[in-house]
């Protein structure tokens, strides 16, 4: 008990800094969201009344942030099932010993390297339809790339921006997986091997469980950054293209210049507050879902 | 009516990496197991013995040479189809698969049904004592209970040949010992052919009808393990094969010029009249017997194992050895290899 006590002022120190960080850039800007949530302000939040919590309800039942929040949950369905499998899939082609299979391995995660405005940027060049590469080479299929360009049809926008989505953060889920490859021990292999198992049932029998919790963390995170996607829709299609607004996911409704409630900071707070609680709620609900199932131990 | 599970290794070789890199782990080794045989491939550590069992189970393609099981040369049969089991030295169970799921795995490949699958792995769990564990993963279970599992697996499926590559290192010292008697038992059972790995002696000795001594990839002597013992193909076999090792005398010392003689430490007689003079060095005492570990005055240390009850020297102390001479083993200094 005393040495407890006499520990406790070094570790207090050495807790400072990070409780500094984390108080001021997340539980001070929270609760102070959480706040001017409550607010209703003029244009200038010189003049503000507390309009009190039906707020969040009123914000949340709202058509546009049902509209937004549809769109970041579609965002989420095509940006997670194909990231999770092109990962797994680049990942497992990585993880074959062939010669100069390290290039490969440095080109697969490059994108980790590469921040979401640049990926942004590389996307919206190949997809110009006036110049980009993509729209003279693939326009013959798909015409919607010459006219009007795929951000710029509000069927084809969303799908756009997935594209981008999922290529940027492709080179995270291929680290993350990989280095859950390696640790399979290479004797699970050989034993399925012997014992008659084809490459499918090694893939479902060995690799699929001992990666299982790489997939877990995987899912959990590409989700929440599904559901956080600003950047691509600012640089891409700033929510549009209206007046349908098919990319306006609930961080560009929030932030977004050309977004609806651009101009009142309560809306925003309220809304911003919501979409770290749709998080919180999808992230509990992945892990729940997923605890039984994966496993963990050797 | 089991099929006939020969093993045959003919002049087979194995190199690993190219050019300036290639190491040759397996040279050129010949060996042929008999049908219902217990063989063991004994050696240290890097001498190719898992590489030739690995060959045997299809998962390392031999360089030169030609692998047969029974009558059929299965150099290009994938290993499902070699009818071999394996058992690793990690057991390498499937750590998601319950017990009874693991032992069922190789006959669920097999398209066995479900009901047939339970009633032979039930049977499998039987022999090896499992049917309480059937539920439990294996990070549930105890070493030994992990090693038993990974044997039903290997039963499981009658195959003709198990290959078994240091299945008990990683268990205590104990357990070892109690299971090398279960894996006899277990062979006289089945009646099926094993090819077993390691390094450890004892297992060699107690376990195996053959062994098949590996040294840098090739084989240095075939028997069984009491004539492997008693003559020794080889100064590197005489001093793999005993605890302690036997005695090596340097060139000429008791045998003419190019001869080397060894001899057991449990042959080294105390004589006052003896041929070999040393100075005891340290006294061991085991109980059921006594070392001296003496050394002589040109510094060759021999190694003497006497009976506990016998007037012992004590340390610092000169004595003297003898030897029968049907106990002295002659090698050639400069192959190593016994001489007639």
């Amino acid at each position: 008990m005393k040495r407890r006590l006499r520990d406790l002022p070094p570790a207090l120190a050495m807790l400072v800094p990070s409780m500094a960080l984390l108080g001021v850039w997340t539980v001070y800007p929270l609760v102070k969201a959480i706040r001017t949530g409550h607010l209703d302000c003029n244009l200038t939040a010189t003049k503000c009344r507390d309009v009190g919590w039906d707020r969040y309800v009123d914000v949340f039942t709202s058509r546009q942030f049902q509209d937004a929040l549809m769109v970041s949950v579609k965002l989420a369905l095509m940006t997670v099932p194909a990231g999770l499998l092109l990962g797994l899939g680049l990942a497992m082609l990585a993880d074959k010993h062939l010669r100069g299979i390290g290039f490969f391995r440095t080109a697969f995660a490059s994108t980790v390297a590469t921040s979401v405005a640049v990926a942004s940027l590389v996307w919206f060049v190949l997809l110009q339809p006036e110049i980009g590469v993509l729209s003279d080479l693939f326009s013959g299929w798909i015409p919607a790339l010459k006219n009007p360009g795929l951000l710029r049809d509000p069927d084809t926008a969303l799908p756009a921006i997935a594209v981008s989505s999922v290529w940027a953060g492709l080179g995270f889920t291929f680290i993350v997986i990989s280095a859950g490859l390696q640790s399979v021990p290479k004797e699970l292999y050989e034993s399925a091997l012997v014992d008659g198992a084809g490459s499918w049932r090694r893939f479902t029998n060995v690799t699929l469980p001992m990666v299982s919790p790489s997939l877990m963390f995987i899912t959990v995170v590409l989700t929440t950054r599904a559901l956080q996607t600003y950047g691509e829709v600012a640089l891409l299609t700033q929510g549009g293209p209206n007046p349908e607004r098919p990319t306006t996911t609930i961080p560009y409704l929030i932030y977004g210049e050309e977004s609806l409630i651009r101009n009142n900071l309560g809306l925003k707070s309220a809304a911003a507050v919501l979409l770290f609680l749709i998080c919180l709620v999808f992230a509990l609900l992945q892990f729940r879902m997923f605890d039984k199932r994966v496993q963990y131990s050797r | 009516m089991q099929q006939v599970a020969t093993v045959r290794l003919d002049h087979i070789t194995k190199r690993f990496g190219e050019g300036a890199d290639e190491v040759t782990a397996v040279d050129d080794v010949t060996l042929e197991i008999d049908d219902h045989e217990f063989m063991i491939l004994l050696g240290p550590s890097g001498c190719g013995k898992s590489t030739l069992l690995r060959m045997v189970a299809g998962l390392e393609d031999p360089t030169a040479g030609d692998v047969y099981i029974g009558d059929r040369r299965v150099n290009d049969v994938e290993p499902k189809q070699r009818d071999v089991a394996m058992v690793f030295q990690s057991y390498a169970l499937y750590p998601h698969k319950t017990v009874q799921r693991n032992i069922e795995f190789p006959l669920k490949v097999r398209g066995v049904n479900k009901a047939d699958r339970a009633a032979e792995a039930r049977q499998a769990a039987e022999v090896l004592g499992l049917v309480d564990y059937m539920r439990r993963k294996p990070g549930q279970l105890s070493g030994g209970q992990r090693q038993r599992v990974a044997l039903a697996r290997a039963i499981v499926r009658r195959p003709a040949v198990f290959l078994m590559d240091e299945p008990l290192s990683n268990l205590d010292a104990k357990l070892r010992g109690d299971t090398r008697a279960e894996l006899v038992d277990l062979h006289r059972r089945l009646d099926s052919t094993f090819l077993y790995v390691t390094h450890d002696q004892v297992e060699a000795m107690t376990m195996g009808s053959r062994v098949a001594v590996i040294n840098k990839g090739r084989l240095e002597q075939l028997g069984p393990p009491q004539e492997v013992y008693d003559r020794p193909a080889s100064t590197f076999v005489a001093q793999f094969i005993g605890t302690p090792p036997m005695n090596l005398l340097p060139d000429g010392l008791m045998g003419g010029s190019g001869v080397r003689v060894g001899i057991r430490p449990e042959h080294m007689q105390l004589s006052v009249s003896g041929r070999l003079e040393a100075t005891v060095r340290q006294v061991e005492h085991l109980g059921h017997e006594v070392l001296l570990l003496t050394e002589s005055a040109a510094g060759i240390r021999l190694v003497a194992r006497v009976a506990p009850h016998i007037d012992l020297p004590v340390v610092d102390q000169q004595v003297r050895f003898d030897v029968a001479d049907i106990h002295v083993h002659r090698f050639d200094t400069a192959s190593g290899v016994r001489l007639p």
